[in-house]
């Protein structure tokens, strides 16, 4: 009988031990064996919160706050939590009928399932904000959520400053994990340029949810958290004064002004006309006015300071002159004798000017802006050489010197090289030695196969104004924070033809003629010796399949002052006809403006005219007209579709 | 008696278990600090929760001085007093059941609540109480001889009656842990065949449910094939041997595919079918199956060291349902993680083995058969609460002794655990 007691106590005993024992190895299975639970609980109870530093702000040379951040709100749903909405009154709200609303919600719940929050409505405006805002305990699962958005308070320079945007797809991938889908993004301009700079480092947060997604605080006592860096700070060497004079003095142009500063190659103003009020893309409504601006025919989203690409004309005469000088092919005391056209190669070129004497020497030749002179020019310097591929070589390389054919390296995004013809440019449409300088001489005005953009035309009077090199173009002066960057982003480029000051002085005297006694005294301003160039150059487009000749493009490059010049220009106002009609008085209040600050009152009416003139061509109005009138349509379809609901 | 005055610390001083009574409040230790962890936030007034009773903590806290005050009574009073009142208590138990029935009240879809002047009361716990000492004092008496089929009979009887009414309750979990009473049985001489014979149903029943019934006739018919191949030669001998061999075929047979079925469809209520089948991985059921992952993620999200006092995510926001309760094992597996588990655990088990060595130095059968009873019962109920919070048993809803918020479960519990000690001290004048 003891025995029998004995084993049964153990045989107990060995039953608890047992079922202890699976239950010990179960609990080593699920706490030290299978992971999957520490991440479905971490997926449970942790949110990870990213923050968002607050973009670097972008002043101009003066200080001036010209990029700024401001808050609007999307608003934000998580449709689970979603119940008794008075679907109808929200949409009147929102303005937005029941149908659409639907649509949204469904897309929401497919992309973004029934649990996450997603944006319902991005960038309210601020009227509609408010509504929603006093209503929103009527909307349980509808949140406001604070977006910093980009504000413009001098509404100018949407070229320079460029937009944000939402991040792409292929974007994201590149970044290696960096951006997530609805990042903001600098897509164009400084914004993009300066993207790494600008938009800072993001801050991570997590924090502790309970089973009713109701933060309970930060997880871990804030361990895991990293902070926001906020962007660093632009400042740049724009006059945002000066920007807005020129975005007025183009209006309703199609055009350019590049204005630089020569002693430091820091960008003063770059207008691109058409423009646009850069707050449109930066608020409620982005995407459809964004698709307006798209659309556009007149393309105000072109940034043609540095994307367009024009003969330079006559504005290119200066650089003949200097090369020719150079070259020892002609004196100053040089003359040609011109009647109004140039027959040295058979076919007559035309000249502006007739009258006896306007090319008698080099300071005339280019005050009147002689185009046999130039001509007869280019052929010496071509000619000089025993073959004229030789001596087209050499003017190339003069050329490339004067950063013309290539990008100059300006700190905004997309900028063009233009192009300049070289040897193998003619041997292969002419064959090799089946040209000429014949052949070629309407490169010598500016004609032809050359083009530039404003930018290099005005770089070039950079170079002019400095006897022989400029700085890369740039509009970023410093960045905040980083002392060096002016060290590294000043780059000085020498011009390598060592071309004499001599040689400089001449051509600047010449220049000063031009507005003195030449082709823009229209620019001459009292007190100011203006250095300049007109420019005139032939254009062409096809227009229902047939090649039109249009109105000629009206260009002007100056510098000044002519002692020390502080400002360089380039001026371009398409089919706008004489250089000196129009882009030589806009250059001349552009220089008072940024010389003396204020706009002289007797010039005042000459500001007012030229503002007030549109010099847009027909055909491109035709066509602005036709798709306005079927945007107006479709305002009016979306207007009833609110109403009828 | 003793001459010289007895002061009330004689009295408890000589002969009390000091090993049962600091792992007793081992364990109610760490039960209050696992409800704290579950329900404080940081910056709240402990001590006003405390003294305005609003938290379950501070409750729980309340009804441990409750439980002590009775353990210090039952420390006072003399030991034979247990056996003496076994029978009526018991009679008396089997009246609170049935005034349940009559009076009862509904809480968490169970009918077992007695409301008595705004506190609830359940006494299916206290019952567990009343049936030990009633099968130790029948088992004890001198004119039953366990080895009659008419005495075990009576026993499982005792037992079974209690587990009836309770089931009626809709309280099947605590009718459960009526069942560990076989294990007393089985130490005062029940033949294990019994044990056996019910391990093996147990096995028959969960084949059945997991493995297609034909295949399961298939394999027993294979297996019943092999055996009589094998034994044909003794079957000349004794031919009653391949009866057997059939009837048992048979059997299993006709339980598999009828007996079985017939349970699940007519007998267990739906709920009941389903956590069943959650817990064998049949069927994803989305409450009972939430409860289960919700422990799991909480306890498996613990790792080997815990995330540290206080630091658990799941146990402190809600995601474990009934976490003071039943699933309050889940704070210790997230805070403490396998370590604190596996410590908690082997609490238990010293626990129940130095109940087992204290139960086999008694001289009377009573302490003896009550030592084994409270052995049978914390056994199931750790075992099977652990066993629900980690996915190996279906969710019965049974507490953790000691450490489950609940004032019915705590003063059961520790009025069978101070009466043990109180037997125990006295193990020397008790000799029946």
């Amino acid at each position: 009988m003891a025995e029998f007691h004995q084993s049964r106590k153990n045989i107990i005993r060995l039953i608890f031990i047992g079922v202890f024992a699976v239950i010990a190895m179960r609990l080593f299975y699920l706490q030290v064996i299978e992971t999957k639970y520490r991440q479905l609980a971490n997926a449970q109870a942790i949110v990870r919160k990213l923050i968002y530093p607050t973009r670097g702000i972008i002043y101009d040379r003066h200080g001036r706050v010209v990029v700024n951040n401001t808050a609007l709100y999307d608003l934000m749903v998580t449709p689970s939590e979603v119940k008794h909405l008075d679907t109808a009154f929200l949409c009147e709200l929102l303005g937005i009928d029941t149908a659409t609303f639907r649509e949204r919600m469904e897309k929401i719940i497919i992309r973004n399932s029934r649990y996450r929050q997603s944006v319902f409505a991005e960038l309210l405006p601020p009227d509609v904000y408010g509504r929603i805002e006093e209503n929103l305990y009527q909307f349980p699962g509808f949140e406001l959520v604070e977006r910093p958005v980009r504000n413009y308070p001098y509404h100018a320079g949407a070229h320079i400053f460029g937009y944000i945007g939402e991040v792409d797809s292929a974007t994201i991938r590149r970044s290696d994990g960096f951006y997530q889908a609805g990042d903001f993004i600098g897509k164009t301009g400084l914004e993009r340029s300066y993207e790494d700079v600008l938009r800072g480092q993001r801050g991570v947060t997590y924090l502790v949810r309970d089973s009713r997604n109701r933060i309970q605080g930060s997880y871990a006592g804030g361990m895991y958290d990293t902070p926001a860096v906020a962007g660093k700070n632009l400042y740049l060497s724009l006059d945002i004064e000066l920007q807005q004079l020129g975005e007025q003095l183009l209006q309703n142009k199609i055009g350019s002004i590049v204005a630089i500063d020569p002693n430091t190659g820091g960008i003063l103003a770059m207008v691109s006309s058409p423009t646009y009020d850069p707050n449109e893309l930066s608020g409620s409504e982005r995407n459809k006015k964004f698709s307006r601006l798209f659309t556009n025919p007149e393309l105000p989203l072109f940034n043609r300071p540095i994307q367009a690409t024009y003969p330079p004309g006559s504005t290119f005469k200066p650089v003949d002159a200097l090369i020719a000088l150079h070259e020892g092919v002609i004196t100053p005391q040089y003359g040609y004798d011109c009647r109004g056209v140039y027959l040295g190669c058979g076919r007559p070129i035309k000249c502006t000017e007739s009258f006896p004497g306007h090319a008698s020497n080099l300071y005339n030749a280019i005050a009147y802006s002689c185009n046999s002179y130039f001509s007869q020019v280019f052929r010496f310097i071509v000619d000089r050489e025993r073959r004229p591929a030789l001596g087209l070589a050499e003017w190339y390389r003069y050329v490339s010197d004067f950063g013309l054919g290539k990008k100059l390296g300006i700190d905004l995004p997309g900028e063009y090289s233009g192009y300049i013809p070289d040897t193998a440019h003619y041997n292969k449409i002419f064959g090799k030695g089946h040209w000429n300088s014949c052949t070629i001489v309407s490169l010598g005005i500016g004609q032809g196969e050359i083009t530039e953009t404003p930018l290099q035309l005005a770089n070039v009077m950079c170079i002019i104004a400095n006897h022989g090199y400029y700085y890369t173009p740039h509009v970023v002066d410093s960045v905040e924070g980083d002392p060096d960057f002016y060290r590294t982003h000043l780059v000085l480029h020498r011009i390598t033809a060592n071309v004499s000051d001599t040689d400089y002085d001449i051509v600047t005297r010449a220049m000063a003629a031009v507005v003195e006694r030449g082709t823009a005294t229209i620019a001459a301003i009292p007190g100011i010796t203006i250095c300049g160039k007109t420019g005139t150059a032939q254009n062409f487009t096809i227009i229902n399949g047939k090649r039109v000749e249009l109105k000629d493009h009206s260009l002007f490059a100056a510098f000044a002052p002519r002692e020390h010049p502080k400002i360089a220009i380039a001026v371009v106002v398409e089919n706008a006809g004489f250089g000196a009609s129009w882009a030589a008085p806009i250059a001349s209040l552009m220089i008072e403006k940024y010389l003396r600050d204020s706009i002289a009152t007797d010039r005042l009416p000459l500001l007012k005219r030229i503002s007030e003139a549109n010099l847009i061509p027909e055909y491109i109005l035709e066509k602005k007209r036709r798709i306005d009138s079927l945007n107006q349509v479709r305002d009016k379809l979306e207007a009833r579709r609110i109403v009828a609901r | 008696m003793d001459t010289h005055v007895r002061t009330s610390t004689d009295l408890i001083k000589p002969g009390i278990d000091r090993v049962l009574m600091a792992l007793y409040f081992i364990l109610v230790l760490i039960g209050l600090f696992s409800i704290f962890a579950v329900e404080h936030r940081p910056g709240e007034d402990v001590w006003y929760n405390v003294l305005h009773l609003s938290k379950n903590y501070s409750r729980q806290l309340m009804w441990v001085c409750i439980s002590l005050v009775l353990a210090l009574g039952i420390l006072l009073v003399d030991s034979k007093l247990f056996p003496a009142l076994a029978n009526l208590m018991y009679v008396f138990g089997i009246l609170l059941l049935l005034l349940v029935l009559v009076a009862g009240k509904d809480i968490k879809g169970s009918h077992s609540w007695l409301v008595i002047g705004g506190f609830q009361f359940q006494p299916a716990e206290f019952t567990k109480l009343t049936t030990n000492l009633a099968l130790a004092k029948y088992l004890s008496r001198l004119d039953v001889d366990f080895s009659t089929l008419r005495a075990r009979l009576i026993a499982i009887g005792l037992i079974l009656l209690p587990a009836a009414i309770i089931v009626m309750q809709s309280e099947t979990g605590l009718a459960l842990v009526y069942l560990s009473f076989f294990l007393v049985l089985y130490r005062e001489g029940l033949p294990g065949i019994i044990l056996i014979v019910g391990f093996s149903v147990i096995v028959l029943v969960l084949s059945a449910l997991l493995v297609e019934k034909h295949i399961l006739l298939m394999i027993f018919s294979v297996a019943a094939a092999f055996v009589i191949y094998f034994m044909r030669r003794s079957f000349r001998r004794h031919p009653e041997r391949l009866f057997l061999i059939l009837l048992i075929w048979g059997f299993c047979s006709v339980f598999v595919m009828q007996v079985v079925p017939y349970i699940f469809t007519h007998v267990l209520k739906p709920y009941q079918v389903s956590r069943i089948n959650v817990m064998l991985g049949k069927e994803v059921s989305p409450k009972s199956s939430y409860n289960v992952l919700q422990s799991k993620i909480a306890i498996g999200s613990g790792g080997l060291f815990g995330k540290g006092y206080l630091k658990g995510t799941q146990t402190r926001y809600e995601f474990v349902p009934e976490q003071s309760t039943d699933f309050i094992f889940c704070t210790i597996g997230e805070d403490f993680g396998f370590i604190g588990s596996i410590g908690l655990l082997g609490l238990y088990l010293i626990l129940l083995f130095r109940i087992i060595q204290v139960a086999e130095r008694q001289r009377s059968t009573f302490s003896r058969v009550y030592a084994y009873g409270l052995a049978s019962i914390l056994f199931f109920h750790v075992a099977i609460n652990i066993g629900m919070t980690t996915g190996l048993a279906p969710v019965i809803g049974i507490p953790l002794p000691w450490m489950s918020y609940g004032g019915s479960s705590m003063i059961t519990f520790t009025m069978m655990l101070f009466i043990l000690i109180r037997l125990d001290a006295d193990r020397q004048k008790i000799l029946r």
